[in-house]
């Protein structure tokens, strides 16, 4: 822009302008099938099939209200949140600790232990459905939140020990050996010098793996059976098979399901983006 | 002195250390993630049911049924669309808009964060949103069919397009994702070469084609890594639009695994496409980092 050589100037324009074409096509494509979906929800089933673009010509808030007084509702996102914020902590705590010894301790096999973890990265939860589920029903926890939890806090593990992994042998060297020379045992450092450092990666490994559980699909159609134990992408496929045709309450129900994440995403977009890019960026 | 006093009070809290922070992970770990897949090559031997214990042998059987099935040939085929469209449009798309919204003007920023969202949402909410856009009566694409006064179709409701509609989708939801990496690592790149190669009268066209698409390789490479893998195991997309129908053309091996294999309790059988699905996975993982992924 700052280059103010004078001839070069009607070029640079047209391709601003395609620049900014091709932009607006792109964004259309993203947000009008978001913004309908939220603005259809304010519709009557009439009006959605004659003007499912615009705004609505009368605004239908019991649509909304209704899901929002409903129990169903609040029932879906409680367990949701239950089930995403025990694997959270769950991977935290168990995947920060193995780090710890895999970043500060060599001992016999760690190396191999390290990589039967990382081959942890390779394998597609889809495969073992079927045994995970064996595994679970003679565990008893068939319809418990832990029968969802464990698989999930077991699926992160890999990358989650790797970032923190990394994360730790950056920690100054000078730290580790002054500590240790002053008396300091290896678990009292990881729990008063290691963790409080650990802020950043623990905000990180934390997003991703609340993320995937918030969303999750395949491990709790599996290990779940009723209602009541649903977490939310679970309950609207239900409400839809009973909604079938009433498209303007299935809309209301999907902003009310995806406002949570869509309000995270607001505030913490920063967590958000660096943590799901992060096991890409310095692979 | 020092280093033997270090070294003597190392050995103390080593161990517990050890002791007490790595068995928790090993144990979820081997316990939910490798025994079933063990388990799985194990199970794929039996016709069972799932109750009481395995015990009707049956060899390779299973394998035998799953490549018989008219539905895995299907479902083969459209993991092998998906991945196509994720390389051939996906990923320079992608690439495109990071080399534009990566410098600085006015909306990029807000702009990123839009086409980032759609990665952020659950598949299944994406899945429903887009079954609403190409619903017949209601959907968004049938009013524009409607306006132009033609009849609308019924993308999903036909085998001919179900699969066409769900690469709309895919595309749709995860650009945003191979986006972010390109960014990430454009932002990284060094400008003084890029100044460099400015002065020395390059044009933007060719400093982008001979200096930051060159130093993206890399990140190219981990992103065509992620979307081959990823289009191998769509699954959670495909639930809400089609089911895997009709007729089975827009099945992907797990959904087939879903429907033939785990809503009909046929551990044996549903085991074996699980193992055809990890053997893909995991050939492809070994082979490409071998030959394209050396040195990262």
């Amino acid at each position: 822009m700052n280059e103010a050589s004078a001839p070069a100037r009607r070029p640079p324009d047209l391709a601003v302008l395609y620049r900014t074409l091709f932009l607006a096509f792109v964004a259309a494509f993203v947000a009008v099938p978001l913004l309908a979906t939220v603005l259809g929800g304010f519709k009557s089933l009439g009006e959605l099939r004659t003007n499912p673009f615009g705004l609505p010509s009368v605004w239908e808030w019991q649509n909304y209200a209704g899901i929002l007084a409903s129990r169903r509702y609040w029932q879906l996102l409680g367990n949701s949140f239950a089930i995403s914020t025990l694997t959270t902590i769950l991977a935290l705590v168990v995947a920060s600790m193995a780090a710890f010894v895999f970043a500060h301790i060599r001992f016999f096999g760690s190396r191999m232990l390290l990589n039967y973890f990382t081959m942890g990265l390779l394998f597609p939860a889809a495969t073992a459905i079927l045994p995970l589920f064996i595994k679970v029903r003679d565990l008893g926890l068939l319809d418990t939140y832990f029968g969802v939890v464990l698989p999930q806090v077991a699926f992160a593990l890999a990358m989650s020990i790797l970032l923190f992994r990394r994360f730790f042998k950056d920690l100054p060297v000078e730290l580790v050996e002054a500590a240790l020379v002053d008396g300091c045992s290896y678990p009292k450092f990881f729990r008063f010098v290691t963790l409080p450092l650990s802020r950043p990666i623990l905000a990180t490994v934390g997003t991703i793996t609340f993320v995937h559980s918030w969303n999750a699909y395949l491990v709790p159609l599996i290990m779940l059976n009723s209602d009541a134990m649903y977490p939310w992408p679970l309950g609207i496929m239900v409400y839809q098979g009973e909604y079938t045709a009433d498209w303007h309450l299935i809309l209301a129900f999907i902003t009310l399901t995806i406002l949570p994440t869509f309000i995270l995403f607001v505030f913490a977009q920063k967590h958000i983006v660096a943590g799901l890019t992060a096991g890409a960026v310095k692979g | 002195m020092l280093a033997s006093t270090t070294a003597r009070q190392r050995g103390a809290g080593r161990m517990t250390a050890v002791i007490l922070f790595l068995p928790p992970a090993l144990l979820l770990f081997t316990l939910f993630v490798v025994m079933p897949v063990v388990e799985a090559a194990w199970y794929g031997g039996y016709n069972w049911n799932g109750f009481g214990s395995p015990k009707n042998w049956v060899g390779f059987d299973n394998y035998r049924m799953v490549f018989e099935t008219r539905a895995f040939g299907l479902a083969l085929r459209n993991n092998l669309l998906v991945i196509v469209v994720s390389l051939a449009i996906q990923l320079p798309l992608a690439l495109a808009l990071a080399l534009i919204l990566a410098e600085k003007f006015r909306g990029a920023v807000a702009l990123r964060m839009l086409f980032f969202l759609p990665y952020v949402l659950a598949e299944v909410a994406t899945g429903l949103i887009f079954s609403f856009v190409y619903d017949g009566d209601y959907g968004l694409l049938a009013s524009i069919y409607r306006f132009f006064g033609a009849e609308a179709p019924h993308l999903l409701a036909s085998t001919q397009t179900s699969m066409l509609a769900i690469l709309i989708v895919v595309v749709w939801k995860y650009f945003g994702f191979h986006m972010m990496l390109f960014i990430a690592a454009l932002q990284g790149q060094d400008r003084n070469l890029i100044e460099a190669s400015r002065i020395d009268g390059a044009s933007r066209w060719q400093t982008i084609r001979f200096v930051s698409i060159p130093l993206l390789y890399p990140t190219i490479r981990l992103s065509i890594f992620f979307a081959v893998v990823g289009s191998l195991q769509l699954f959670d997309l495909v639930m809400p639009l089609t089911r895997g129908g009709p007729a089975d053309s827009s099945q992907t091996m797990v959904s087939f695994l879903y429907s033939h294999g785990v809503t009909r309790m046929r551990v044996g059988y549903g085991s074996a496409i699980g193992v055809i699905l990890f053997v893909i996975c995991a050939t492809f993982a070994i082979t490409y980092k071998r030959w394209f992924m050396r040195d990262e």
